[in-house]
């Protein structure tokens, strides 16, 4: 709906093999336009799929599929096109499941994917970023974020910070892989219009 | 679906992250970052997306101990780089410069040993790379022609009477009758399976009746240089022979030798089974094919034998 396969056309009418964004750019691309929409997504598979452990996964391949689609071509309007894909998987997922909940059909059908859909507010999202960077680092578990700071703000190594709080390497590894992990889904999914995980 | 568990795939993401950040890094554990990122775009994506967010964190730190950071933030440069630069090779050995010129009619894809590609074509058709495979594909206005050249493929192909869709491979001919079918060409041997549709296949290029064969659902054909046979597999085993669309081998009661032949076309590794005693167990199961490591954990713990690493060979013995 939003990209045809008629784009992959010749004016000649001859069908060839698309032409791939270079990786550099399509990394870019998804970071830029596609990650900032994680919080919106998150929420509408929440809306739309009752199996709420299912949740990661889903996200994880409308990703996938978004990537590997932007890997042939760049869509113009990121937006729709990863509603789109999102609503197509879901559609997908009820029809191999072979049950259909009524109400989440309602909600795929009606759901807008129109290529004017406003953007975020850039400026804005900006504005707020630094006072939601600290709100994130204030969440993380105490030891976890002891870690993160002195990593991520103080600047010391692994090391260092493990000779600083007298704990093993091993166990600063493990809390820096978990501060990062959730750092990421709170970065990622709070937006500032109150979509937020229940 | 398809896809590994998505809540650990963060987590690898993260650990990787931490990993070049904060400890010593070398070229191995690029590399080693290299060929996790390149196993599936799940791998890719979770670390482009950890990457943002630690991205993002840097102004909390900017802000604080503005000298500090901008080292570190120039580290990462070259290694992203790397990592396109891999994925690219990877994706379009010998042909990256044609990608961009597109119009050459003829295009050759290629996987190394352990990748995998996807390739949509334009009339909605797909194929999928299997592990160290190079396939030639012209397709126009008048025919899609696929030149397998080595190594294996799946065709979900969109049926069009009038642009047919054929497979050369080993000397031999497949032609899509509206299909999804796997072709394997392997030591002078072709091994066609029908997933769903029909197709025939011609045991040589021309198209001579008496060897040739109309294949459904299930059906496997064999040609080689004299012969064509076509034996009945269930849905099972035919799913089993494409799981690694998945990255996954599945092993339905194989032996060892054969096993470790399958895990071989996906690795660089090179495995020995010292004892032949050993070879002709069987064993049932599924591994991630590129993990050797994994397989390794298998045979120690599962089947109990004792495996050992020298001079860059895995032996296998009781």
């Amino acid at each position: 709906m939003v990209d045809t396969p008629d784009k992959n056309r010749d004016k000649s009418g001859e069908t060839r093999p698309v032409v791939r964004a270079a990786v550099p750019e399509l990394r870019a691309w998804f970071a830029r336009e596609v990650l900032p929409l994680e919080a919106t997504l998150v929420q509408f598979l929440r809306r739309n799929w009752r199996d709420k452990g299912e949740i990661e996964d889903l996200l994880q391949e409308v990703y996938v599929r978004v990537y590997e689609a932007a890997r042939r071509e760049l869509p113009q309007a990121a937006r729709p096109f990863v509603f789109t894909t999102a609503r197509n998987l879901l559609i997908n997922r009820f029809r191999q499941q072979q049950v259909v909940a009524i109400e989440a059909v309602a909600d795929l059908e009606s759901l807008e994917v129109s290529a004017d859909d406003p953007a975020p507010d850039r400026a804005a999202i900006a504005h707020e970023e630094f006072r939601r960077l600290q709100s994130a680092i204030d969440r993380l578990p105490p030891r976890c974020r002891e870690v993160v700071v002195l990593g991520r703000i103080e600047g010391l190594t692994g090391r260092e910070i493990a000779q600083r709080l007298g704990i093993s390497e091993a166990a600063v590894s493990k809390h820096l892989t978990r501060g990062l992990s959730a750092l990421s889904d709170m970065l990622h999914r709070d937006s500032g219009d109150g979509a937020r995980d229940e | 679906m398809s896809e590994p568990n998505a809540a650990e795939v963060k987590e690898r993401a993260a650990e990787w992250l931490q990993r070049r950040e904060f400890w010593n890094w070398s070229e191995a554990d690029q590399a080693e970052l290299d060929a996790w990122l390149a196993q599936s775009s799940a791998h890719e994506i979770a670390f482009i997306r950890m990457q943002a967010a630690w991205d993002r964190t840097q102004r909390l730190g900017a802000l604080r101990k503005p000298m500090r950071e901008p080292q570190r933030a120039a580290r990462m440069r070259p290694i992203l780089l790397r990592v396109a630069a891999a994925c690219l090779a990877l994706a379009v050995i010998g042909a990256a410069s044609a990608f961009y010129l597109s119009h050459t009619p003829e295009k050759t894809f290629a996987t190394t040993i352990g990748g995998r590609e996807t390739l949509k074509l334009a009339d909605g058709s797909v194929i999928h790379l299997n592990t160290d495979t190079v396939l030639r594909l012209r397709m126009d206005a008048h025919q899609r022609h696929v030149e397998l050249l080595r190594g294996e493929a799946y065709f979900e192909i969109h049926h069009n009477a009038a642009v047919p869709f054929e497979v050369i491979a080993q000397g031999h001919r497949v032609t899509d009758l509206g299909t999804k079918f796997l072709v394997r060409a392997d030591r002078g041997e072709l091994e066609v399976s029908l997933v769903e549709g029909k197709a025939r296949i011609d045991a040589s290029e021309k198209r001579d009746s008496s060897h040739s064969a109309v294949l459904s659902p299930g059906d496997v054909a064999v040609a080689t240089a004299g012969s064509l046979s076509v034996v009945r597999k269930s849905q099972t085993a035919l799913a089993t022979e494409l799981s690694w669309q998945r990255g996954v081998l599945i092993f339905d009661n194989v032996t060892l030798a054969e096993a470790v032949g399958e895990l071989g076309r996906y690795n660089r590794r090179k495995f020995v089974i010292a004892d032949p005693a050993i070879a002709r167990r069987t064993i049932y199961g599924a591994v991630p094919a590129t993990d050797v490591d994994a397989f390794i954990r298998v045979a120690r713990n599962v089947m109990g034998l004792k495996v050992e690493q020298k001079n860059g060979e895995i032996v296998f013995s009781q």
